[in-house]
């Protein structure tokens, strides 16, 4: 198995581990995946496996998709179409399914996924920046305050903590344990928080 | 989300009596030092119960050579052995926070009066 999959975020919940103590975890639905296309080192440079998630019918897709569906032979069309990097890509067919079988309990993953966008953010839900007071006449409540010295540098510096979009980026999460694999029902539960609302779309590695 | 429930509920525990706030039970709560495994004892009156699937807790609270303590258990635990019911209370609130604030006598409960079968 290529080590990595595609998955939807389903929610969170708690379960109880074997030795009865209660663990925060991340229940996924993963997969099934199937191989669209390989792409080789001989011909695009690398060794990847093209990956769709989520079946659909190829009238839903659009012209080029389905064009690019067709050519690979794929017998429908798919939502979600992603790339993982593997060693040889030659080992595997298309239209090969990819399931959450190749994942045990106790195994360690690393979660990609697009993080909650928040929009355009202050310092204070930002950085986490201390607010001014409320009442007494001040007039500094969310204000950022000072950002930086007057002559000498005369500039603010570099990477200086200000407003600005918060979230809707691609976030890794490194080394979760699996802590249950359920094959029959594609569900993948993993110990600990992962980026994104649920629904979101992840790619799950295996770590390393 | 229905589908995560679904997980959490086959977590939980039907098991255990239907105990309610103001009922003096006893908690068998298992414990490993090491490698042995003993049961602990909690006897004291149920003084609150939350919600949430796996999530649940209940409160348990007795005085203990003069001094109040309070154990918080998650209700679906597998390490709670078993909960016995030792005498349901008559109360008139799901909290019984006012028990804390007293001792001794005021700190009674009326038994609940079941019909004779």
């Amino acid at each position: 198995m290529p080590g990595g999959i595609i998955g939807k975020k389903l929610g969170m919940t708690r379960i109880f581990d074997s030795e009865g103590l209660a663990v925060p975890a991340t229940v996924i639905e993963a997969g099934p995946c199937f191989v669209v296309q390989q792409k080789t080192s001989a011909k695009d440079g690398y060794e990847a496996l093209q990956l769709g998630f989520a079946r659909r019918s190829l009238g839903k897709s659009n012209r080029p998709l389905k064009g690019h569906f067709e050519k690979h032979g794929a017998k429908s069309g798919f939502k979600y179409l992603r790339e993982i990097r593997l060693e040889e890509a030659g080992a595997f067919e298309v239209g090969q399914e990819i399931t959450v079988e190749q994942f045990e309990i106790g195994d360690r993953v690393d979660v990609i996924g697009t993080s909650k966008g928040c929009g355009f953010t202050g310092t204070v839900k930002r950085w986490n920046f201390h607010r001014g007071p409320m009442s007494h006449g001040s007039m500094s409540h969310r204000a950022p305050g000072s950002i930086g010295a007057s002559a000498s540098p005369s500039k603010v510096v570099k990477g200086k903590k200000m407003p600005g979009q918060m979230g809707n980026a691609r976030v890794t999460v490194k080394n979760l344990e699996v802590v249950d694999v359920r094959p029959e029902e594609n569900l993948l539960v993993l110990k600990g928080a992962i980026p994104g609302p649920r629904q979101g779309l992840v790619l799950i590695s295996k770590a390393g | 989300m229905e589908r995560v429930d679904q997980l959490a509920r086959e977590q939980m525990r039907a098991d255990l009596p239907a105990f309610r706030p103001g009922d003096t039970v006893e908690v068998h709560v298992r414990i490993v030092e090491g490698d042995k495994e003993r049961i602990q004892v909690f006897k004291g009156v149920v003084i609150r119960k939350r919600g949430g699937l796996t999530g649940a807790t209940f409160t348990v609270r007795k005085v203990s050579y003069g001094v109040g303590v309070e154990r918080i258990f998650p209700q679906h635990s597998p390490n709670i052995e078993k909960v016995v019911i030792l005498s349901r209370g008559r109360v008139n609130r799901s909290r019984l926070y006012y028990l804390r604030g007293r001792s001794g006598k005021a700190a009674r409960i009326k038994e609940k009066r079941t019909p004779a079968v």
